[in-house]
């Protein structure tokens, strides 16, 4: 590991000074990601700024009945809390579903926003990939990608990202909030992630030394219900190969609102639009589902070791939606 | 950019099972060397170093964690409790017992990491945490009873090479509920996990 700097900001705007005046900085969250990284090389900064003690750990609720998470709320608080296991049952269960008890209490939602891809390439310095070192070429598209994306990807990069907590925040419309040397801003979840085409070493549209402060969610969808539901390779304790949160609003038989996100497909955050517009207003039945999954997937471009990723999207979505669908019968 | 170098190493005092230890510690060492290679204290073990086995798992601020991703510089001002430290003087403590009476372990590597674990998922449980196999996350479901299939999703981070998996959840189980008889005896002792600021119950509606 590199050797490197550590300062404890006690406030935003300490913060974001020290990583003005340094631009080798990084901020430093739980660390469950950031070290672990530091540890293979991929990432070395010259100068960690500790934000895990700045004010930014409170759940608020907000004046229009939504909530605000402060940045450095720690993942096992936030799906801990009632007003959150209460009104977006949704995202306590993707928190949940993610990482382990010990790696929850560590990490902090900023944190988990940015947490860096799980490609095997990536993590191996002695590899080319062109996240790491851009122009190097992607050994996963010839090589293994068995969980690599199959939305959105190109022919620079295939990698997904591998958050659990920000497919929940995606299908919820949660805006992220920052701060930086020259002020406030805000950012939807979907908009937040850059689309890969051939950068795919430039990952978010944060302004560079942005603190992310939180995220603020509106009202759920009124009346409906919703669920995250995780595929992995065991039962616990792995990423994703393929996870879903989804709202449903079921009103005189038909969908009057639904909300559908899919995790582990593609280097965001997949909030599935076309499959939201083709079932609103039309019947609730695995049919409908079935089809508002293939109008999503039809832009899938599957890798010749990941195409079972279509079908077990295919099948989450309906398998999802029909519990919902019984679940807002009830 | 004309930024000085920074100092790559700091003096830190950590708080570890009630006692103070200060040492000047390189930036880049994590709680689990510091734990092991500087203050001698070796029940904390080193499995991955990556945060995929749980091995290295002690209490910060009385919640779990693992070691090898926590820089020591950052655990400054935290309290620390180690394997070292959860028993009381020489009463061990409910789940070390557990784990002995029902052979909780085979080679016992990875046996530190479960017990602090196990410590606090008994906690974690007790301030109706829910987890990834509970059914009904609302608060009004109340929480789970720790069944088997509840300890062992919340002990998943912990994993055991010998596969000593079904006496680990018999002894957390049993721990458990003498935990929450002793709760029932005296309700005022039952600590919950140390708040951070977020716990806003009744807050809204
Ligand atoms: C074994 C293992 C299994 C895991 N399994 C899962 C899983 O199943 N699902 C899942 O979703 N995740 C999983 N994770 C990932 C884990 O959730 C992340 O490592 C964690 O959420 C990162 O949060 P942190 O606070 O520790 O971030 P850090 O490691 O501290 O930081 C990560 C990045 O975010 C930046 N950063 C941190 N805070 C801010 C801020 N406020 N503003 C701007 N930048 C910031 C840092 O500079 C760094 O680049 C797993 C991790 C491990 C080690
Ligand atoms: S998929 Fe992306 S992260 Fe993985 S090797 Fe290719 S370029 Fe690198
Ligand atoms: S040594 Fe820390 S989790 Fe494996
Ligand atoms: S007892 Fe040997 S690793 Fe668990």
């Amino acid at each position: 590991m590199k050797e490197f700097g550590y300062e404890r900001a006690a406030d935003v705007s300490g913060a974001l000074a020290l990583l003005d005046a340094d631009p080798d900085a990084r901020f430093l969250g739980g660390g469950t990601n950031l070290v672990d990284l530091m540890k293979t090389g991929v990432e070395r900064p010259a100068r960690l700024v500790d934000v895990r003690e700045l004010p930014l750990d409170r759940i608020e609720s907000t004046e229009d009945g939504g909530l605000h998470i402060g940045a450095t709320v720690t993942n096992s608080d936030l799906a801990a809390h009632p007003d959150v296991r209460r009104r977006y049952p949704a995202l306590t269960q993707a928190v949940l579903a993610g990482a382990s008890g010990q790696l929850r209490n560590m990490a902090t939602v900023g944190g988990n926003l940015l947490q860096r891809t799980r490609c095997g390439y990536f993590a191996d310095v002695s590899k080319p990939c062109n996240k790491r070192v851009p122009g190097s070429g992607c050994p996963a598209i010839e090589g293994e990608h068995h969980n690599h994306a199959i939305l959105g990807a190109s022919d620079h990069c295939v990698a997904t990202h591998p958050s659990d907590l920000g497919v929940a925040l995606a299908a919820f419309d949660a805006v992220v909030s920052y701060e930086t040397t020259d002020g406030p801003g805000e950012l939807p979840l979907t908009d937040l992630y850059l689309p890969v085409g051939d950068t795919p070493h430039l990952e978010t549209a944060l302004p560079p030394g942005a603190l992310i402060t939180g995220v603020t969610l509106p009202p759920a969808p009124a009346g409906a219900v919703s669920r995250y539901r995780k595929v992995r390779e065991r039962a616990s304790y792995a990423f994703a190969i393929g996870s879903i949160a989804a709202a449903l609003d079921v009103r005189d038989g038909v969908v009057h609102e639904v909300r559908l996100a899919f995790g582990a497909v593609a280097s965001r955050p997949w909030r599935a639009r076309a499959a939201e517009a083709a079932l609103t207003g039309g019947p609730v039945d695995a049919a409908a589902f079935a089809a508002a999954a293939d109008a999503e997937l039809a832009a899938a471009e599957p890798l010749p070791h990941n195409g079972y990723k279509v079908t077990l999207m295919r099948n989450l979505v309906v398998a999802v939606l029909s519990e919902l669908a019984e679940e807002a019968a009830r | 950019m004309a930024t000085a170098p920074p100092s790559t190493y700091s003096a830190v005092t950590l708080n570890i099972n009630g006692e103070k230890h200060t040492l000047t510690v390189d930036h880049r060492t994590t709680l689990l060397d510091a734990l092991r290679e500087r203050l001698d204290m070796t029940g904390t073990k080193k499995g991955c170093d990556q945060g995929q086995c749980g091995a290295c798992t002690v209490l910060l601020d009385k919640r779990r964690a693992v070691a090898c991703l926590q820089l020591a510089v950052a655990a400054e001002g935290r309290e620390i409790t180690t394997i070292e430290g959860v028993a009381e003087g020489d009463r061990l403590h409910p789940v070390q017992q557990a784990f002995l009476d029902l052979d909780g372990y085979q080679c016992g590597y990875c046996t530190p990491g479960q017990i602090c674990s196990a410590v606090a998922v008994i906690e974690e449980h007790a301030a109706g945490w829910p987890s990834a196999a509970t059914d009904d996350v609302r608060p009004e479901a109340g929480p789970p009873p720790l069944t088997a299939e509840e300890i062992r999703e919340r002990m998943s981070g912990n994993l055991c090479r010998c596969g000593a998996y079904v006496s680990i959840v018999q002894a957390v189980a049993r721990a458990a509920e003498a935990d929450a008889r002793a709760a029932q005896d005296a309700p005022d002792t039952q600590g919950a996990p140390a708040a951070q600021g977020t716990e806003h119950e009744g807050a809204a509606a």
